[in-house]
């Protein structure tokens, strides 16, 4: 954590409201700050950690899956326990723990006073409890692993009764410390969420109209609202599966006048609309840097911002998609087949838009930005495969097979990893003052790419021709070992091994600019938002020369009236409103 | 710790706390919510539960929602002694907005020892299950209203912090209501 | 295309590859296309000295329609999917063909045992034969399953049937199939249900009517239940 300290730290040009935080020591600075940059840095870092974690995991279980029976190195044999223990925590750890502190959290925190021209959070105590409470949730789940029986397996869906009973689950500890890590990981999420929306409600930069605001910033509060909508039911939900597992209360147990598929509708009352909870902040920062890059004014901003709300809203009605063979009635997967079509309307209508952006720019193929296009070229694949699975009559076949899982990782890693890599090298020389290394930045985005898809697409094959999940090892099932289906499984191991790999180079980079990097000067990209207007890295309470004013849309690039292809927000001039 | 300018900001026009308590509520009606829903529909689904219910004690329910209500009203005029700027008076509403939430609590824990004494626990039917927990989390609420309070009143008796007289009493009327819903669904549903 | 790597064995196991292929052929088109369109955009316009970029707000309907012509077409398709995917839906799980026999499926940590009515065609007599991780069924007859579970999730899914139906633990779940061709498959568990969820394989064995009576006889003597492998009635 001293690393990104330093490079935060040295430009101490202090607030204009003088805290006084110039001699604070190493604690009050890093772990116990309440400034928004250094919570947004934690949550990343955090968030990092939490990603090494999870790859660990898939390392040992794809290695398992393509080389069964094998001493992986590094972890051992994997047993059918610590198989579903493996793929428990990879669930968990890469939604809740890594696409969710980084994506929101962390870019939400370091963001958005910058983007609306803000001096912090409006509650900053509020928001260093809510990383704390978030890092606490992050060891219990560490924890776990620990503890007699060893971590939960029961999937991260954590169905009961499987969750809800030890005799059944055999993880009497593990079960317990895994729900009360995602309750703890919810709190903080609830309290990032109230300072999130409150903050850019009320504390906008003076001039900043609604339709001013940076497509990021809208797409993370439309994300935190539709998270605080969603996940209520679920804490609820939380709470009685865990009078269930340690008091012996049966709300999820048919024996005792309870019914196990309630808690699918209440996980999946969440679940689903979570899922745009991580995509629309990912669609925001791609928003942010195709306009940058191809130095093009957002296509139909409004339209962007309706699809996300459109989207959002559309989200509460779709969850029982995930139960249409769950023994729910099944009528209902009628009405929830069609929901779940419709949802693709708004979101291709997002890429479209996205698309049609590109049209008559000037594009400049810079890290970032292939990161971005990436983002939608890999996320077209994933939102298309959706519809076989919402297509309730395909689905049957479907469910539960690997199809899913190339699927909703052809959505989840773009949205968790393309798009974050997108946003850590644009905003890179915002955060440190330096700009990454461009050649190893290539590097990591082709390595990163090509394995990425040589991973999934022989998962949709297999899938197809029948592999179901949570397996440890198909040599059960003879139809499941026809040949070429072993050498599709290793197929997309190799490729996880050379995309771990690949992730070296990033982190080399990260750690080499921040030391070394070519120093970055206040607004490198030539963009227009708030952010880029006050000094890399910067300072505590972000403007030195004072809180800006805004006075046009963020978007205004070659502006034909200019001679500069760019317009931040900020400079005064002709208001020639960003709507016209 | 000096306030960020942020927070002295109100592009809404609603001052940044109370902006806060409202989306602080917004969540936990979808939590109350979900624990309702879940009784609900298990409910509809298990008439005989009504041999369980019959069991509660509907008199004391009555009267616990008549001591919240009142301590509403405390919470009302503790909120008028503030924006009339007298702390002092709004600090003594508050008090007595924290005895109502107290007596509410003792009112509950004999009502609960009875029935506890009678054989019905948290465990011994889903009924009581979901009567215990969803009454369990509101008094949760309760006690940590309780405190909060405790806390703005000690501020307000010195006039300072006197917009929280108002949050505060916007989420306690907030906790009144989810027992308004309670109150029939437990209590009175026969 | 999917029966090529996956035999196709039952009545709607059919319509349900024909649905697969006809979303693969719909979303394949547009999904090229949007493709195509995308990366066509990004090499047409790299960035060249001395050419600025267009100034399009995108809210014009002349400019809009770009988008919004895209979006009916998804409207317009969704509808023929949902249409195609519900017609589908509705003969696997809404309607029930009536039966030539039931089975019963019960579903445990981590085991199936089946339950086949004997000779005389009914469940719940005495010569039912239980028999565990082994499904006996004749082509050409429509089943109908009871499916139960003793403890946890589980998902009866036979995949050469294109059928999968979760077992929840309290309930008794109705279904139908009817297998088209004689062979020996794989059933698979797919709810994830505990540490032995790999490890619960079973095989479905469909016969013709002379070798399914075969079967059957050689399990029966003289009324009584002989195999009672399950432990269950």
């Amino acid at each position: 954590m001293s690393a990104e300290a330093h490079a935060h730290g040295h430009a101490d040009g202090h607030g204009h409201h003088g805290h006084g935080h110039h001699d604070e020591g190493f604690i009050k600075k890093y772990l116990w700050s309440t400034d928004h940059k250094m919570i947004g840095f934690q949550y990343m870092f955090t968030g990092m950690a939490m990603a090494l974690l999870g790859g660990f995991t898939v390392y040992a279980f794809r290695m398992q899956l393509a080389f069964p029976g094998i001493s992986v190195p590094g972890y051992g044999r994997v047993t059918a326990t610590d198989y579903n223990a493996l793929v428990t925590t990879h669930g968990s750890v890469m939604i809740f723990w890594v696409a969710m502190p980084v994506l929101i959290a962390a870019l939400g925190n370091y963001l958005i006073p910058l983007m609306i021209g803000c001096d912090d959070m409006v509650f900053p105590r509020l928001n260093r409890l809510s990383y704390q409470i978030f890092l606490i949730s992050a060891i219990v789940l560490i924890a776990s692993f620990y503890v007699d029986g060893g971590a939960f397996g029961g999937a991260w869906t954590s169905y009961p009764p499987l969750s809800a009973k030890a005799e059944f689950s055999l993880t009497p500890k593990g079960s317990t410390l895994w729900l009360l890590a995602v309750a703890l990981e919810f709190v903080a999420f609830l309290l990032g969420g109230i300072n999130f929306v409150t903050t850019v409600m009320n504390s906008r930069a003076p001039g900043m109209k609604m339709f001013d605001v940076p497509i990021v910033v809208w797409m993370i509060i439309i994300a935190s609202i539709l998270f605080m909508a969603s996940v209520g039911p679920l804490v609820a939900g939380a709470v009685m599966l865990l009078f269930d597992q340690q008091l012996g209360t049966g709300f999820f147990d048919p024996a005792k006048g309870g019914d196990p598929v309630l808690w699918q509708h209440l996980f999946w009352f969440f679940g689903h609309p979570e899922v745009y909870v991580v995509l629309l902040p990912a669609m925001g920062i791609v928003a942010e840097i195709i306009t940058v890059f191809s130095r093009k004014k957002l296509f139909a901003y409004k339209t962007v911002l309706y699809t996300a709300i459109g989207t959002g809203v559309l989200s509460f009605f779709v969850w029982a998609h995930h139960q249409f063979i769950a023994g729910i009635d099944p009528r209902m997967a009628n009405i929830f087949s069609v929901t779940t079509l419709l949802i693709s309307i708004p979101v291709a209508e997002m890429c479209f838009v996205y698309i049609a952006t590109l049209y008559g720019g000037s594009i400049r193929l810079t890290t970032p930005m292939l990161w971005a296009l990436a983002f939608i070229g890999e996320f077209l694949l994933g939102g298309v495969t959706g519809i076989f699975l919402g297509a309730s009559g395909a689905d049957i076949y479907f469910h539960d097979t690997y199809f899913v899982i190339a699927h909703f990782h052809y959505t989840f890693f773009p949205i968790a990893f393309i798009a974050v890599f997108a946003a850590v090298t644009y905003w890179f020389p915002k955060m440190f003052g330096k700009h990454m290394n461009d050649t190893l930045g290539k590097m990591h985005f082709w390595g990163t790419i090509i394995s990425f898809n040589f991973i999934f697409i022989p998962l949709f094959v297999l899938g197809a021709r029948g592999d179901h999940r949570r397996i440890y090892d198909y040599r059960h099932f003879p139809d499941l070992m026809k040949p070429g289906m072993q050498d599709l499984r290793i197929l997309a191991t190799v490729a996880l091994l050379v995309l771990l790999a690949f992730q070296v180079v990033f982190l080399a980079n990260f750690i080499y600019s921040l030391f070394k990097g070519r120093k970055a000067e206040a607004n490198p990209w030539n963009a227009n938002t708030l952010e880029w207007h006050a000094p890399s890295p910067p300072p505590h309470g972000n403007f030195p020369e004072g809180l800006p004013t805004v006075h046009r849309g963020p978007y205004e690039y070659s502006h034909p009236d200019r001679q500069d292809d760019f317009w931040p927000q900020h400079l005064a001039g002709d208001a020639r409103s960003a709507q016209s | 710790m000096i306030r960020p300018i942020a927070t002295t900001r109100e592009a809404t026009g609603m001052p940044t706390g109370r902006l806060a308590v409202w989306w602080v509520i917004a969540s936990e009606i979808v939590i109350f919510g979900g624990v309702l829903g879940s009784y609900i529909m298990h409910r509809l689904g298990h008439p005989e539960w009504a041999n369980q219910s019959v069991h509660t004690n509907t008199w004391a329910g009555a009267f616990n929602t008549f001591v919240l209500l009142t301590s509403s009203l405390c919470a009302v005029l503790a909120h008028q002694a503030a924006e009339a700027k007298d702390g002092k008076k709004a600090a003594k509403f508050l008090m007595f907005t924290v005895l109502g939430g107290l007596v509410f609590l003792i009112v509950k824990s004999f009502e609960w020892s009875h029935e506890i004494h009678a054989g019905y626990t948290l465990t011994s039917n889903t009924f009581w299950s979901f009567y215990y927990t969803a009454a369990g989390l509101h008094g949760l609420h309760v006690i940590a209203g309780m405190i909060i309070m405790l806390f703005v009143a000690a501020d307000a008796r010195h006039n300072r912090e006197l917009q929280r007289v108002e949050n505060i009493g916007i989420y306690w009327h907030f906790v009144d209501v989810v027992w308004i819903f309670l109150f029939p669904l437990l209590y009175i549903a026969k | 295309m999917l029966e090529h790597y996956l035999e196709s064995a039952s009545t709607f196991s059919g319509d349900i590859d024909n649905l697969i292929i006809m979303v693969a052929v719909i979303v394949g088109f547009w999904f090229l296309l949007a493709e195509f369109v995308f990366i066509g955009l990004i090499l047409k316009f790299k960035a060249q000295p001395g050419v600025k970029a267009k100034y399009v707000a995108g809210e014009d309907p002349k400019e809009k329609r770009w988008v919004a012509w895209p979006h009916y077409a998804t409207l317009i398709f969704d509808v023929m999917i949902i249409v195609a995917a519900i017609r589908v839906w509705h003969h696997v799980k809404q309607e029930m063909p009536p039966a030539d026999e039931t089975v019963r499926v019960i579903a445990q940590q981590w085991a199936w045992t089946f339950v086949h009515p004997g000779a005389d065609g009914k469940l719940d007599t005495a010569d039912d034969i239980s028999v565990v991780d082994e499904l006996h069924v004749q082509k050409d007859k429509t089943y109908h399953f009871e499916l139960l579970s003793r403890d946890v999730l589980h998902s009866f899914s036979v995949p050469v049937f294109r059928l999968k139906q979760d077992a929840i633990p309290g309930r008794v779940i109705k279904g139908w199939f009817k297998p088209t061709m004689t062979g020996q498959f794989d059933v698979q568990c797919t709810e994830i249900c505990g540490i032995g969820h790999g490890i619960m394989p079973a095989r479905i064995i469909i016969d013709t009517p002379e070798r399914h009576a075969q079967w059957v006889a050689a399990n029966t003597t003289g009324g009584a239940a002989p195999q009672n492998a399950g432990g269950t009635k």
